[in-house]
C-alpha cells in the first residue's frame, strides 16, 4: 500500500475561489431560498443537538459545580462557596509539582516529537523504493489508544523484568536495572519516553506534507545562487512551512496537555503523587467524587485552552488575509 | 536537498530511519513476544527475546478467566454503531459547511472545533450525573450517545475537507434532473466520496473502540463493559497479569492495525486537509 501524502496538500485554491464568486458582490453570502435554508437547518439540526446535550450541556453545567460544595460523598450541603474551590486547589500542597510537572510533560514530549519529526520527514521527501511501505509502519503507534501504550511501556520499563533494563545492561551503558517506576525522576522520563514514541509520527506526517507543497523551483533557484544545505534549510525550507508547523505545535501542545492516559496506564499518578499533571489530577479528584473541585480545575483546563483555543484561530485567519 | 546525495548522506538516511523504525516497532513486538510466552517464562530471567516454547495459554486463560469475549463484542457493537450513526450524521452537516455560505457558519466551525480541544473528560463530573437523570449509566445506548456527539466534530471537520475537492456541479445536475437535495447527496456526492468517507468512519471506530475514561466512568457490569475499562480493571489490582495483559493487548490493537493499514492513506489526507488548512 502507498502513503502519499502529496495528495494532502491543500488543493489549488481555483476551484474555491470560483465556489465563492458568485455571492461576491454586496455581501459574501450565497443566495439560496427559504426551503433550501430550512433543508440546510435540518441537515445541521441532528449534528447540534448531539454536541449540544453531550459536550457544551455538562461542560456549562460543570462550570457552576466549580463554584459549589459538590462532593458525591456527601450531597447534604451543595451550597455557593465562591473560589472557595479553586483556593483549595491552590493550597494543596502537590498543586505546585503538578503545574511544574505538566509543563515539563508538555515541552520535554513536544521538543523531541518536533525534532525527530522533523528529520523523518526531510528524509522521506525525496522519494525511495517501499518509502509507502515506510510510512505505513511508521503510523502504527496511532492505531494504539493512549492507555495501551502506557500498559505497554509499563511493562517494558518493568524494574525487575523489563526489557529496557535488560537492553541498557546488555550495552554495558548501566550496571544494575534502574526502578524505573517507582522513582519519581525516573517515572517522569519513562512516562515523556513513551509520549514521544506516540507523537514522533504526526509530526512527520504534518511536516512531510508540507514540504512536498513547497515548489522545486525555489530549491534549484537557491541551488544556482549556491546556497549550501545548511542555508537553503534556514532560508528556504523552514520559512515555507512555518506557518504548518506553528499551526501544527500549538494544536499538539493542545493535545499533550489533555492526554492522560499514558500517565494513567503507566504509574497512574505515583510514586505518591509525584508524576500527575494536570489531567490525571483532575481524573482523581473526580473518581474521589469531588466534583466540585474537579470542575475548578477543569474550569482552569478550559479557560488556559480556550486562549489556545483563541490564539490558534487567530493564527489561522492571518494566515488567511496573509495569502 | 536538490544536490545529489552524498554517500555519507546516504548511509545516514538509512542508519537514522532504520534506527526509528526498529524503535516504533519493537514494543509491538514484544508484547506479540510476552503474550505468547508459557505464563512462568515471562518472569523469568534471563529474558528471552524469541520465547523457546510458544505457547497460547495466555489467550485461553482470557477467554476462560475472563468475560473477554463478551467485552470485544461490547466495544464491537458500540464502536460499530456510534461511528456509522456519527459518520452519517456529520456528513450532513459537512456538506451544508462546505457548501454554502451563511451567518453563522464560522460559529458552528468554531464551537466543533473548541471541542477538539477541549476534551470529554473535563466534563466528566456533570456528564456522569446527566446519565444518571437519563437511567443510562452502565448502558451501551447511554456510550454509544455520547460517543456519538465526541466523533461528530472533527468527523465533520475532516468530511468538509473532502467535500471541498467534489465539484458541486455534479449535485446541481442531480438537482435538475428533480432529485431532492438529499439524494442528490447520496446518489451522486457519497459514490464519488467513499473513500473519504471510509476514512472518517474509520478514525471514528478507532476513537470509539480506544475510549477509555468515559467508559471507565460509566460502565460497571461485565455485560456492558467495553475492552479498555476492562483493562483498566487489570491495573486496579496490585499485581498486574501481564501474560493476560499482553494477550488482550496483542487482541485489542490487531484489529485497528488491520484497518488503519487499509485506511491510513485516507486518513493522513483527511487530518492534514483538516488541520493545515485549519
Amino acid at each position: 500500500m502507498t502513503l502519499d501524502v502529496k495528495q494532502a496538500a491543500p488543493p489549488p485554491s481555483g476551484r474555491k475561489a470560483a465556489l465563492s464568486e458568485p455571492g461576491r458582490g454586496s455581501s459574501s453570502k450565497r443566495r439560496f431560498s427559504g426551503r433550501t435554508a430550512l433543508t440546510l437547518l435540518a441537515f445541521l439540526a441532528p449534528a447540534a443537538v448531539f454536541v449540544g446535550i453531550f459536550t457544551y450541556y455538562p461542560m456549562i453545567a460543570g462550570s457552576q459545580m466549580a463554584f459549589r460544595n459538590w462532593n458525591l460523598n456527601d450531597l447534604s450541603d451543595t451550597s455557593w462557596v465562591g473560589f472557595g474551590n479553586f483556593q483549595s486547589l491552590f493550597d494543596a500542597p502537590e498543586f505546585g509539582t503538578i503545574v511544574r510537572n505538566t509543563v515539563v510533560w508538555v515541552v520535554g514530549s513536544l521538543v523531541p516529537q518536533v525534532v525527530i519529526g522533523f528529520a523523518v520527514a526531510l528524509f522521506l521527501k525525496r522519494r525511495f523504493r517501499m518509502r509507502g511501505a515506510y510510512q505505513a509502519m511508521i503510523f502504527f503507534p496511532w492505531a494504539v489508544s493512549g492507555f495501551l501504550i502506557g500498559m505497554l511501556f509499563r511493562w517494558m520499563f518493568n524494574a525487575e523484568f523489563g526489557v529496557v533494563n535488560d537492553l541498557l545492561m546488555k550495552a554495558g551503558l548501566i550496571g544494575s536495572p534502574i526502578p524505573w517506576l517507582s522513582d519519581p525522576g525516573f517515572a517522569m522520563t519513562a512516562i515523556i519516553i513513551a509520549n514521544i514514541w506516540y507523537g514522533v509520527t504526526f509530526f512527520a506526517i504534518m511536516i512531510l506534507a508540507a514540504l512536498q507543497s513547497v515548489s522545486d523551483e525555489m530549491y534549484e533557484a537557491a541551488a544556482l545562487d549556491g546556497a549550501g544545505k545548511v542555508r537553503t534549510f534556514f532560508s528556504i525550507t523552514l520559512p515555507s512551512i512555518s506557518t504548518t508547523l506553528a499551526l501544527t505545535i500549538l494544536l499538539r501542545v493542545i493535545w499533550i496537555f489533555n492526554f492522560p492516559d499514558i500517565i494513567f496506564a503507566m504509574t497512574g499518578g505515583g510514586p505518591a503523587d509525584q508524576t500527575h499533571i494536570i489531567t490525571t489530577y483532575m481524573i482523581k479528584i473526580t473518581q474521589e467524587g469531588d466534583y466540585g473541585k474537579a470542575s475548578a480545575l477543569g474550569l482552569i483546563v478550559m479557560v488556559t485552552l480556550m486562549l489556545f483555543a483563541a490564539f490558534y484561530l487567530m493564527a489561522v485567519r492571518f494566515r488567511k488575509a496573509d495569502r | 536537498m536538490i544536490n545529489s546525495p552524498t554517500l555519507i548522506g546516504r548511509v545516514s538516511k538509512v542508519v537514522f530511519l532504520g534506527l526509528c523504525l526498529i524503535v516504533t516497532v519493537f514494543p509491538l513486538y514484544w508484547i506479540v513476544v510476552t503474550s505468547l510466552k508459557e505464563p512462568g517464562a515471562i518472569y523469568s530471567l534471563p529474558l528471552d527475546y524469541w520465547p523457546k516454547q510458544l505457547s497460547l495459554d495466555n489467550y485461553i486463560g482470557l477467554f476462560t478467566k475472563s468475560d473477554f469475549g463478551q467485552y470485544m463484542l461490547n466495544s464491537l457493537v458500540v464502536a460499530l454503531v456510534a461511528s456509522s450513526v456519527a459518520t452519517l450524521i456529520s456528513l450532513l452537516s459537512a456538506y451544508v459547511l462546505a457548501r454554502f455560505q451563511f451567518s453563522g457558519r464560522g460559529a458552528v466551525l468554531g464551537a466543533f472545533l473548541i471541542t477538539q480541544m477541549i476534551p470529554g473528560f473535563i466534563a466528566l463530573g456533570p456528564l456522569y450525573l446527566m446519565m444518571t437523570d437519563f437511567g443510562l449509566v452502565d448502558s451501551k445506548t447511554g456510550l454509544i450517545l455520547i460517543y456519538i456527539a465526541i466523533c461528530i466534530p472533527f468527523c465533520t471537520i475532516m468530511l468538509r475537507g473532502f467535500f471541498e475537492n467534489v465539484p458541486d456541479a455534479l449535485e446541481e445536475a442531480a438537482m435538475i434532473d428533480g432529485c431532492s437535495r438529499l439524494s442528490a447527496l447520496f446518489r451522486v456526492i457519497v459514490p464519488v466520496m467513499l473513500p473519504g468517507i471510509a476514512a472518517s468512519f474509520v478514525f471514528n471506530f478507532v476513537n470509539c473502540w480506544n475510549e477509555l475514561f468515559l467508559s471507565v466512568t460509566l460502565m460497571n457490569s461485565d455485560s456492558n463493559k467495553t475492552i479498555p475499562t476492562a483493562l483498566a480493571g487489570f491495573i486496579s489490582s496490585f499485581n498486574i497479569d501481564w501474560g493476560s495483559m499482553s494477550a488482550a493487548a496483542v487482541l485489542t490493537v490487531v484489529p485497528t492495525l488491520v484497518i488503519f493499514a487499509f485506511a491510513s492513506k485516507f486518513i493522513v489526507q483527511g487530518l492534514t486537509a483538516g488541520s493545515v488548512k485549519g
